[in-house]
């Protein structure tokens, strides 16, 4: 028994420091964005290779974490679930580290009165990502707090959508080439999308806090 | 009869584990095989007696036949879908085999025996109810993570299933060989002064062995049947069911809880075999209430309640039919010769016992060679209650009785006797007596220790003499063909 407790012990710790490291990515993205339209590129480009790296270790880490569920039969009624909610979480931190990296190739040029808006956009989308990464954890542990945090999720998702929607009608209010107005646009709507992204995850995290309810 | 019980009754136990995937099979069947038998040899006498004292099927052919007409009612009820209990076929076996051969029934046994069914899935259901309201405000509150809830589930449903296993076997044992104890040919077997078996545990082993093969052939199925289908159930709440269910056969079969209550001055609780299968449905019914009380199907509760009715009807007609092939078109002996014989000492006896000696007196001296006979002979000179004919055949019925001291015998008698009670029984040496009353009272005569007591704890006392005089009964019995 003290065994069993030992390897489940491990796994909870494996858990936790993949929901860590969507947390960081957050932090990390939000960071970057700020020295990138500081033009600060050098720390910028090392916290994109921060970004990247911490997204191939969640990879490995999500998938060691599930096959250590399905091999030693861990929790059959919930794995389903809880695999959804890792692989579904994945994408989160797969969208930050893309988004990221967008920056970098394409090194969008972001009229200066438009910053804060682009930062109060980061600001939300990522708010939503540690609200997420909360719900996440109390799913495991203290199920019925995660109604709380789920409502922060959503909240912040509708407030990206908003600033997203003011970040649009202002570049294409704008007199500047339509490519460049397109191009701005699409960064706007990759920001915005990583809180839609959280909020899918909380879509299923709903459904299996309900059927965690013994 | 023990295999399908293995097949059938062990799912109620492990199903819920195995179907949900907490519990590996292989491991489930061991712990149900290992605990099953245990249980029946170890704690299975109480349930038997009580099916025992309903009727004593004395003939190897009788018990057989009761047996398969039971586990055919089983079968062809479970084929048309009725909610079937084999508790509840054996009895109705035993009351078929008892009005086949004339034994008179005991309605003291058969009332408590069918208050037992009434308040089985009842008490599964208040038992669940209240745990699982504790343990899901223990589980808000302390905040385990979902990984550690699932081991814990994990060890909590194989100890229980463990308990289960052992209630189950305990309980149930009494339908496998129950109807066999009277007819038993083993003969107590001890193995140094630690280990002894008595004839009615080796034939619950046996008995045990059967569940057994049962849990291991053809319980799969059934289990993930039962897991996934019938009672699809979240981890927690199927550690509840099982535990309440559990908890339920155990009181049912209990002999210490029996004392321990008795002790405390409490109602002791009769001990009789129950259907596990409804006291799992109780036991979800009672999650089912906890949860708010919403999607019960009242139509099954009413199935089962109908269950309790045709099932032993059913049983008691089959079984009838049954015998009454065996006896007449295969010629097998369904029941022992039994003598009753009417003396002056049988009549005053009797008076003793509130039985009016009038309507008896016409009979005495007179040979009565089965129950049959004995029965209408009595019944020409005075309409007697089935009560009343209970105990006239108790005290009318001939046995034979030498008591051959044997210090070393008596020594190793279960229930152990007192240094007081083997000094009595010594007294009684080379006597010989042709009624089992007779026996009694000279034990009661020989020593105060052999004398029910009265007042406050004199229950458990006088239940452990019961057994004790039993053991001598046994003992000294000589037989008569």
């Amino acid at each position: 028994m003290a065994l069993l407790l030992k390897k489940t012990k491990e796994l909870e710790a494996q858990i936790d420091e993949y929901l860590d490291l969507v947390d960081r990515g957050g932090l990390i993205f939000k960071q970057g964005l700020k020295l990138y339209l500081e033009k600060r590129e050098d720390e910028f480009e090392e916290r994109m290779q921060d970004l990247r790296g911490m997204e191939s270790k969640g990879d490995a880490l999500r998938r060691e974490i599930e096959r250590m569920i399905y091999q030693q039969t861990l929790i059959p009624e919930s794995r389903g679930d809880v695999l959804g909610l890792l692989e579904s979480t994945d994408r989160v931190l797969n969208l930050l580290a893309d988004t990221l990296l967008g920056f970098s190739v394409e090194s969008p040029d972001i009229p200066s009165d438009i910053h804060h808006q682009f930062m109060d956009l980061a600001e939300a989308s990522i708010s939503s990502v540690e609200s997420l990464v909360m719900a996440i954890r109390s799913y495991f542990r203290d199920f019925s707090a995660s109604r709380d945090y789920i409502n922060k999720v959503l909240f912040y998702e509708k407030e990206s959508d908003k600033i997203s929607e003011k970040i649009k009608r202002n570049i294409f209010s704008k007199t500047m080439d339509l490519s460049k107005k397109m191009h701005l646009r699409g960064f706007a709507y990759h920001i915005e999308l990583i809180s839609d992204e959280a909020e899918d995850v909380c879509d299923r995290l709903v459904i299996a806090a309900i059927k965690r309810h013994i | 009869m023990g295999w399908s019980l293995g097949a059938n009754n062990a799912a109620n136990i492990f199903g819920p584990a195995v179907g949900t995937r907490m519990v590996r099979f292989k491991v489930a069947a061991t712990v149900a095989s290992i605990f099953v038998i245990l249980g029946a040899v170890i704690s299975g006498a109480g349930a038997a007696d009580t099916l025992g004292a309903l009727g004593a099927v004395n003939a190897l052919a009788g018990s057989f036949t009761v047996a398969l007409a039971a586990a055919a009612t089983v079968s062809w009820m479970t084929r048309v879908k009725i909610p079937v209990s084999a508790s509840q076929a054996v009895v109705g076996g035993i009351i078929g085999w008892n009005l086949f051969t004339g034994s008179p029934t005991d309605f003291n046994s058969l009332t408590k025996i069918f208050i037992s069914w009434v308040s089985s899935p009842i008490l599964a259901a208040i038992f669940s109810l209240v745990i699982f309201r504790i343990l899901k405000f223990f589980l808000d509150k302390s905040r385990v993570h979902l990984l550690e809830v699932d081991i814990f589930n994990r060890i909590g449903l194989i100890l229980v299933g463990a308990f289960g296993a052992y209630s189950l076997g305990a309980n149930n044992i009494a339908n496998v060989m129950g109807v066999f104890v009277p007819a038993s040919p083993f003969k107590s077997l001890s193995l140094g002064s630690l280990f002894a078996l008595s004839g009615t545990q080796q034939l619950f082993f046996l008995g045990g062995l059967a569940i057994a093969i049962g849990i291991f052939t053809y319980s799969y199925r059934v289990m993930i049947t039962v897991g996934n289908e019938i009672f699809h159930l979240t981890p927690v709440a199927a550690l509840v069911v099982v535990l309440a269910e559990s908890m339920v056969l155990f009181m049912f079969a209990s002999q210490t809880l029996q004392k321990w209550l008795l002790s405390a001055g409490l109602p002791p609780i009769p001990l009789v075999p129950i259907s596990s299968s409804q006291a799992a449905i109780g036991a979800v019914i009672g999650i089912a209430l906890a949860k708010g009380g919403k999607g019960i199907n009242y139509g099954v509760l009413g199935k089962i309640a109908s269950g309790w009715i045709t099932t032993p009807i059913s049983a008691t007609i089959l079984t009838f039919v049954a015998l009454f092939f065996v006896q007449n078109v295969f010629e097998m002996q369904v029941i022992h010769s039994v003598d009753y014989k009417i003396t002056p000492g049988v009549l005053s006896r009797l008076a003793e016992e509130k039985i009016p000696p009038a309507p008896i007196s016409p009979l005495t001296d007179k040979s009565f060679h089965n129950p049959v006979q004995f029965r209408s002979a009595l019944q020409k000179y005075h309409d007697w209650s089935e009560n009343q004919l209970s105990t006239i055949f108790k005290y009318a019925q001939k046995d034979s009785f030498n008591v051959q001291y044997d210090s070393v015998v008596v020594h190793m008698l279960t229930p152990k006797l007192s240094e007081k009670q083997i000094r009595a029984v010594k007294l009684l040496n080379g006597m010989s007596f042709s009624y089992k009353w007779q026996l009694n009272t000279a034990l009661e005569n020989a020593g105060e220790s052999w004398r029910p007591r009265n007042g406050t704890e004199a229950t458990l006392f006088n239940e452990e003499l019961r057994k004790q005089k039993e053991a001598i009964f046994k003992l000294f019995s000589v037989p008569t063909r």
